[in-house]
C-alpha cells in the first residue's frame, strides 16, 4: 500500500482548474520529486495533497486514509507536513519558539524533537534564540524544515527547498533530505533543480501544463533524452 | 390645514432626501465605481457648505465672506474648494490599500472639523454661520420652498444623468477594471492612480455641491450639523442599502433609509420631555443595527449592481 | 521646565494609548481589519467601571478588574455575533461594520448616561510636586497599572503557548494554518487581550482627563498612528508607538494650539503609511 496515492486530481484555487487528472504516489520510505517547467502546476499537485486546493476531481489517499477535501490542520495531525517555498518561517519568533510553533498539535514532552532537529541543523543550536526573521537565506530554510519535522512526520512536502540558495546551501540541504529519508521519512519534492534533485531520488515525475507527462526512478529521468533537452536544461 | 401641514413636510423631507441622494450619488463613484473607502465624507459635504456660505452672504464680523454672490458662484466654489480638497488629499492617500486609505480619510475629516471650529475668523467657528440666502427666494411668491426643491431635485437628476453618462464611457470601463484588478488595469498601461484620483476628486465634487445645497436649504451652519454620524454614515447605510456601484440604488438607499431615519424621528418625539436627548442615541442605535443586518443579510442592496451592455465597441 | 512637565503628561497619554494600541495592533495583524470601533470599546469600560467606582463607590482595585473582564467579554460577544460572519468576505465589510459598531456603543453610552461630560470623581485632587515638577496621584495610579499591564501582556505573549501561537499568527497567519494551529482559539483570545486591554485603557483616560461619548472614538486616530508607527502585528512595536505619539502630542502643545494635537497623530499616521507602513522596527516583509 503506498504511503500517498493521488489519483487523477484536477482543481485548482479559483473558477479556472490548473491540474488537470494528475496522479502520484509516493512509497513508504521513498524521495519523490516532481519536475518540470515553470507554470507546470508542480507546487499547485503538492498542495493538492496538503488540502490547500480546491479540487473538483479525484481522490487522495494517505497510509490508507481518504483525506481529499481534508483541511490543513487536520492534514497535519494525520502525518503530513508542508515547507512552503516563501514566508515559510515566523520571523519575529525565534528560532526555537519556530520549532515549538511547528509542534504546536502535540502535547507531548517535545525536547527530543527538537533535539534531533538541533542534531540534524547545528548551526540551529547556536542560534535558538535569534529571531528567524534575522537569519541568512540558508539557516531559514533550515528552520523552515526544522519546524515541519516537530511533528515527526511520516511524509514531508518540501515546495522548492532549494530556491534561492548559495551552491553550497544547495547540496547541504540535499543532504538533509537524504538523511530525514534515512531516517524513514517519505520525502515529496518540488524542485527547480532537477538534475541534482532527481539524483537523490527514488522515482521523479515530469509535470507539465498540469498534467502528468513522465514518470520513472531517479536515474531512468536522468538518463532520458528527451527530459533532459526540455526540461532539465543541462 | 392638515393637509398643508403634510405638504410643507414633504416638501422638506423631499429637499433632503435629494441633498442626501447627491451625497450617495457622489460617494458612489468614489466607493462604487472604484472602490475607494472615504470615511471622510463629511470633510468634503462641510468644506461645500461653508464655501457656498462664504461666498454668498453678506459681510458680518463672525466671520470672513461678505462676497454676497449670487448662488449659482456659491455652488460652483463649491464644488471647486471640495475638487481642491480631495485632489490635494488623493495626491497624498490614494497609492495606500483600502484600509489604510480609510483610516486616513477619518484623519482628514476630523483636521476638517477641528479646522472649522477653530478657525473662527473664517467659519465663524462653533457659533456658526448664519444668513445663508434660499436660491430662488421670491421668484415664486408663496412656493418658496417648492422652488428650492425643484433646484435641488434638478441637480440630483443632472448628477445622476452625468454619473450614468461616465459609467458607460470608456472612462468608466477603465475604472471598473481597475475596481476589479488593480495589477491587471496597471498591465494594461493606463495609469491607475490618475483614473482612481480623477473619480475621488468628482466624487468630492458632488459631495461639496450637496453641501452647498445643504447650507441653502438650512441658512445656518455650524461644525455639529457635520457630525460624522449625519454626514457619513448615514450616507454610508444608504449606499448600501440601495446598493453599490449603482446609481440607481444610491438614490433608492438615500429615499428608503431617510424614511426609516424620520420615521425613527416621529416615534421618538411621542416619548416624555427628559428621554429626548437619549432618544436621539436611540435613533443612532437602529440605525446601526439595520445597517448590521443588512451586512448579514443582504450586503448588495435592494438593487443589486448589474454589469451595464457595453457601449459599442471604439 | 516645560518641557519636562508636557513629557510627564505625554507618557501618561502614551501609555494608555498604547495600551489601545497594542489591541488594535493584533486585531489588525491577526484579523487583518483595522477595527474602528476599538475605542469605543474604551469608552465602554470607562463607563462600565463609572457604575462600580463612582454609583457603587467601590474601590478601584475591584472596579478596574470588573471593567476590564466585561471589555473583554463585549469583544468576544461582537466578534461572534457580528464579525465572525463577515470574516471570509471582503475586509471592507468587516471595517465598515465595525464603523458601525462604534457608533452603536457610542449611543449605548449615551442612552444611559447622557450626552454630557462627566468625572469618576468631583473635587481636584492635589498633585505631588517634586523637583518643580506635578504629578497627580491619579496618574501616578495610570503609570503603575499600565507598566504591571504592560508586564503581564509580555509575560502572556513570550511564555504561554497561546501567546506564542497569537505572536506566530501576526506573523505568518498562512504559516500558522499551515502547522496546524487552532485558528479560531487564537482569535478569540485575541478579542479577549485587546478587549481587555481597551478597558483599561478607557478607565484610565476617564481618571485622567473626563468621561464623554467620544472619549474614545477621540483616541481612534492616535491609537491607530501607534499601531502603524509600531509596526501592525508588533505589540512590542505599538507600546513603542504609543510613547512616542503621547509625547509628541503633549509636547506639540508648545508650539502648536491644543486643539489641534490629533492633528500631529494623523501628521504621523499619514506620514508612516507613505513612507514605512511596515513601522519603524524590521521585521515582516509585507504588509
Amino acid at each position: 500500500m503506498s504511503l500517498l496515492a493521488m489519483q487523477a486530481v484536477t482543481g485548482g484555487y479559483g473558477e479556472a482548474d490548473v491540474l488537470h487528472g494528475v496522479s502520484l504516489r509516493v512509497e513508504p520510505g521513498e524521495v519523490v520529486v516532481i519536475v518540470g517547467p515553470n507554470g507546470a502546476g508542480k507546487s499547485t499537485a503538492m498542495k493538492a495533497v496538503f488540502g490547500l486546493l480546491r479540487l473538483r476531481g479525484g481522490t487522495i489517499t494517505f497510509d490508507g486514509q481518504d483525506i481529499t477535501g481534508w483541511k490543513p490542520d487536520r492534514i497535519v495531525r494525520r502525518g503530513i507536513c508542508f515547507v512552503p517555498q516563501t514566508d515559510n518561517v515566523f520571523p519575529t519568533l525565534t528560532v526555537q519558539e519556530n520549532l515549538e510553533m511547528g509542534a504546536y498539535v502535540r502535547d507531548d514532552d517535545i525536547r527530543p524533537a527538537m533535539e534531533r532537529v538541533f542534531a540534524l541543523f547545528p548551526p540551529l543550536r547556536e542560534k535558538r534564540r535569534q529571531a528567524a526573521g534575522t537569519l541568512s537565506g540558508g539557516q531559514r530554510q533550515m528552520v523552515a524544515m526544522g519546524r515541519a519535522l516537530m511533528l515527526e512526520p511520516k511524509l514531508l512536502l518540501l515546495d522548492e527547498p532549494t530556491a534561492g540558495l548559495s551552491p553550497i546551501f544547495i547540496d547541504q540541504i540535499f543532504e538533509i533530505v537524504r538523511q530525514v529519508n534515512a531516517a524513514g521519512i517519505g520525502i515529496l519534492m518540488v524542485e527547480q533543480n532537477a538534475k541534482q534533485a532527481l539524483a537523490i531520488a527514488d522515482r521523479g515525475y515530469v509535470m507539465a501544463q498540469g498534467a502528468n507527462r513522465h514518470e520513472g526512478s531517479g536515474a531512468e529521468l536522468l538518463a532520458d533524452r528527451e527530459v533532459a533537452e526540455m526540461f532539465l536544461g543541462g | 390645514m392638515e393637509l398643508a401641514g403634510l405638504l410643507t413636510y414633504g416638501i422638506f423631507f423631499l429637499t433632503l432626501v435629494g441633498i442626501y441622494g447627491l451625497l450617495a450619488l457622489g460617494l458612489n463613484v468614489q466607493w462604487g465605481y472604484t472602490g475607494m473607502l472615504n470615511i471622510g465624507v463629511a470633510a468634503f459635504f462641510a468644506v461645500g457648505a461653508y464655501s457656498s456660505a462664504i461666498f454668498t452672504t453678506q459681510p458680518s464680523p463672525g466671520h470672513l465672506g461678505g462676497f454676497g454672490l449670487p448662488f449659482p458662484v456659491g455652488f460652483a466654489a463649491a464644488m471647486l474648494l471640495s475638487g481642491v480638497l480631495a485632489l490635494a488629499v488623493g495626491l497624498i492617500t490614494l497609492r495606500l490599500r483600502s484600509d489604510y486609505l480609510a483610516i486616513a480619510s477619518i484623519g482628514i475629516a476630523e483636521i476638517v472639523r477641528l479646522f472649522l471650529k477653530n478657525e473662527g475668523w473664517l467659519t465663524g467657528g462653533v457659533r456658526g454661520l448664519a444668513g445663508i440666502p434660499r436660491p430662488l427666494a421670491g421668484w415664486f411668491p408663496g412656493y418658496d420652498a417648492l422652488a428650492y426643491l425643484a433646484l435641488v431635485l434638478a441637480l440630483v437628476a443632472a448628477v445622476y444623468w452625468a454619473n450614468e453618462r461616465a459609467w458607460r464611457s470608456p472612462w468608466g470601463r477603465v475604472l471598473r477594471a481597475i475596481r476589479e484588478n488593480e495589477a491587471a488595469a496597471r498591465a494594461m498601461g493606463k495609469n491607475a492612480l490618475l483614473f482612481r484620483l480623477q473619480a475621488f476628486v468628482l466624487g468630492a465634487m458632488v459631495m461639496g455641491l450637496a453641501g452647498a445645497a445643504y447650507a441653502h436649504f438650512v441658512r445656518f451652519i455650524s461644525p455639529e450639523a457635520f457630525d460624522p454620524l449625519f454626514a457619513t454614515f448615514l450616507v454610508w447605510v444608504m449606499l448600501i442599502a440601495g446598493g453599490s456601484g449603482n446609481n440607481r440604488g444610491a438614490l433608492l438607499g438615500a429615499f428608503a433609509i431617510w424614511v426609516v431615519w424620520s420615521a425613527t424621528e416621529i416615534f421618538v418625539t411621542r416619548l416624555p420631555e427628559d428621554l429626548v436627548t437619549r432618544a436621539g442615541a436611540l435613533r443612532v442605535l437602529l440605525i446601526g443595527l439595520l445597517l448590521q443586518v443588512i451586512l448579514l443579510t443582504r450586503p448588495q442592496g435592494i438593487l443589486p449592481e448589474k454589469p451595464p451592455r457595453p457601449e459599442r465597441a471604439d | 521646565m516645560e518641557v519636562l512637565q508636557l513629557l510627564i503628561y505625554g507618557v501618561v497619554l502614551g501609555g494608555i494609548i498604547a495600551l489601545g494600541a497594542i489591541g488594535v495592533s493584533l486585531t489588525f495583524g491577526i484579523l487583518g481589519f483595522a477595527n474602528f470601533s476599538h475605542g469605543d470599546l474604551m469608552s465602554a469600560g470607562a463607563y462600565v467601571a463609572l457604575i462600580f467606582f463612582t454609583t457603587l463607590a467601590w474601590p478601584l482595585w475591584i472596579a478596574l478588574p470588573i471593567a476590564v473582564m466585561a471589555t473583554a467579554a463585549l469583544a468576544v460577544v461582537i466578534d461572534r455575533s457580528l464579525y465572525r460572519w463577515f470574516r471570509s468576505r471582503q475586509p471592507v465589510i468587516l471595517l465598515i461594520s465595525s464603523f458601525g459598531v462604534a457608533l452603536m456603543l457610542r449611543a449605548l453610552v449615551q442612552i444611559f448616561w447622557g450626552p454630557d461630560t462627566i468625572t469618576y470623581q468631583t473635587g481636584i485632587q492635589m498633585p505631588y510636586r517634586f523637583a518643580g515638577l506635578r504629578i497627580r496621584p491619579d496618574q501616578v495610579t495610570i503609570l503603575v497599572c499600565t507598566v504591571l499591564l504592560v508586564l503581564a501582556v509580555h509575560l502572556f505573549l513570550q511564555k504561554t503557548k497561546m501567546g506564542k501561537a497569537m505572536r506566530a499568527m501576526a506573523d505568518n497567519p498562512g504559516l500558522a494554518r499551515l502547522s496546524g494551529i487552532d485558528t479560531e482559539r487564537v482569535v478569540l483570545w485575541t478579542w479577549v487581550l485587546g478587549g481587555s486591554l481597551a478597558g483599561a485603557a478607557g478607565v484610565f483616560l476617564g481618571l485622567d482627563t473626563r468621561l464623554h461619548p467620544e472619549m474614545g472614538w477621540h483616541l481612534l486616530l492616535p491609537i491607530f498612528a501607534a499601531a502603524i508607527l509600531g509596526g501592525i502585528g508588533k505589540p512590542y512595536g505599538a507600546i513603542a508607538g504609543g510613547l512616542v505619539i503621547g509625547i509628541v502630542q503633549e509636547t506639540s502643545t508648545l508650539f502648536l494650539a491644543p486643539a489641534y494635537k490629533p492633528a500631529i497623530a494623523f501628521a504621523i499616521l499619514v506620514v508612516m503609511l507613505l513612507v514605512r507602513p511596515t513601522g519603524l522596527f524590521a521585521g515582516r516583509s509585507t504588509v
